[in-house]
């Protein structure tokens, strides 16, 4: 392992063995459908409250993402995750079940890219031979914990977004097939002023501008490099920033496919109640183990670049007139040979 | 390890607030104040005539006056708000609705019941009845200190009360 500026080279290119994606009805109506390892038809996800519902999803894809890499649960060393709800609450539950020793981490929405960095990070570094990365997010834990009860009648702004249902883990090992995660930039936190918290995009868009052109400072690459570089959930306002940011820092990302996770995972045409379109922790990882390393596989895609951006807000420091700092966290998916 | 120190400032990290605020102005949606307002004055106006029409059905079937049928029509409002928010629909009206759904007593009776469905699953006591007034308790608290003050200014005035 390497350190320049603030990214990470891992020299020992971990490799992504196998992943999971589960999500729920909603996401299940979107375009990326087929990509999905299991559509729960039931926002419930046949659970009486929607933490223990949050909590299967990831379950579950802790279990899918064993079964896709190919190996079993004993051999699985470490599992970091993270998520949305107060204390972790729904990563630890599942940790609990899973048994094996457990990291918890917290990057808001950007806790995907986070937790897979420090799975390489330790993978890469002989600390494991085999690490989990998995976070996961509910639409109706969300809106209960950050903004009203689900069923409260509240008008939400045009450029509001909607937290995704569904989790994503991936397993990390020393060798094998799949995807090699070749860096990890971890990003600096970010703030300017913004304070309206359905305005997530505008909020996170200079974190993913600041880790995207860290990431090219400190690795010498450039936009073109990479076939497709996704941000987690700028959703329709925020990309926009993050392309006129990066334009006046003189990146050239007209060179690469510039796309967001949270445009990705619905159809905004048919499905107008995501206004802006997804964010939440289960948005980047759902597409990116979903459908970006399915893509991937099949050769579709060489190169990509996930950042992953988390907006670092509680509901009482908004309460408490506070602005919202934001961060993001940039993996490099490449495939071998 | 090897660090390599910062190069100097790029240009995102000399921007200010405001510069930064300009530009995410620049890309937000435009929320159309007057549409809203339209379609708020619609829906409101018919969930009000919906009650008028309560109201005249209940003082011709029960044969109430103005002041008796009051009592009964509000219930009814509520009962239909309640169930509409126990269907998950009384939040998708909402959506489109805005200030409309919001400001009749039906919107009221929305802010209890969703707050007592979504906190049923932390108990009666420490769920349903600790978070039922989450929201609905600021219209409470303050519209009791608003009727304080008029109460206040009623009685400086020596004007007499309408009842």
């Amino acid at each position: 392992m390497k350190v320049t500026g603030q990214t990470w080279k891992y020299e020992n290119k971990p490799v992504i063995l196998g992943a999971s994606s589960i999500v729920g009805p909603e996401e299940g109506e979107g375009p990326l459908a087929q990509d999905f390892d299991y559509i729960y038809d039931n926002i419930e996800i046949n659970e009486k409250t929607w933490e223990k519902g949050e909590r299967r999803l990831l379950e579950d894809a802790a279990q899918t993402a064993l079964e896709n890499a190919g190996i079993s649960e004993e051999q699985l060393q470490f599992y970091i995750g993270g998520d949305l709800m107060n204390q972790i609450i729904s990563s630890s539950f599942a940790a609990r079940k899973m048994g094996v020793p457990y990291i918890g981490v917290f990057g808001a929405c950007s806790t995907s890219m986070e937790s897979l960095a420090i799975a390489s990070l330790m993978v890469d570094t002989g600390a494991a031979q085999y690490a989990m990365a998995g976070t996961a997010s509910h639409n109706c834990t969300a809106e209960k914990q950050f903004r009203y009860p689900t069923e409260y009648g509240s008008q939400k702004p045009p450029y509001a977004q909607y937290t995704i249902t569904g989790a994503g883990c991936s397993v990390v090992g020393t060798q094998g097939t799949g995807p090699e995660i070749t860096y990890a930039t971890i990003g600096k936190v970010t703030d300017f002023g913004i304070k309206d918290p359905f305005n997530m995009g505008a909020a996170m868009a200079p974190a993913a501008a600041s880790t995207i052109s860290a990431h090219f400072k400190d690795t010498g690459r450039s936009p073109g490099y990479y076939d497709l570089i996704v941000t987690g959930d700028l959703a329709s306002v925020g990309l926009p920033i993050a392309k006129e940011l990066l334009n006046k820092e003189g990146v050239p990302m007209e060179d690469t496919n510039f796309m967001d996770c949270g445009l990705m995972i619905y159809d905004r045409d048919k499905q107008k109640y995501v206004l802006a379109g997804g964010s939440g922790c289960g948005c980047s990882a759902v597409v990116t183990y979903g459908h970006i390393l399915k893509r991937m596989r099949s050769g579709d895609l060489k190169k990509v670049l996930v950042v992953a951006t988390g907006a670092l807000l509680s509901p009482l420091s908004y309460q408490q007139g506070e602005s919202i700092p934001c961060i993001a966290h940039a993996v490099a998916l490449e495939m071998g040979g | 390890m090897s660090d390599s120190k910062q190069k100097p400032d790029s240009k995102l990290n000399s921007m200010s607030q405001e510069e930064y605020k300009s530009i995410a102005k620049k890309h937000e949606p435009p929320g159309s104040v007057m549409k809203n307002c339209l379609k708020a004055f619609l829906v409101g106006g018919l969930i009000c005539l919906i009650g008028q029409g309560i109201q005249k059905f209940v003082m011709s079937v029960f044969d109430m006056s103005t002041k008796e049928a009051s009592n009964p029509t509000v219930a009814v409002l509520i009962l239909i708000s309640v169930i509409l928010t126990s269907f998950g629909v009384y939040d998708k009206i909402a959506q489109w609705a805005g200030a409309g759904t919001a400001v009749p007593v039906t919107g009221f009776a929305n802010s209890m019941c969703s707050a007592a469905l979504e906190h049923r699953a932390e108990g009666l006591v420490l769920g349903v009845g600790a978070s039922m007034f989450k929201l609905a308790g600021s219209v409470i608290v303050f519209g009791t200190v608003a009727a304080f003050f008029v109460g206040v200014i009623y009685a400086i005035f020596g004007i007499e009360g309408g009842h």
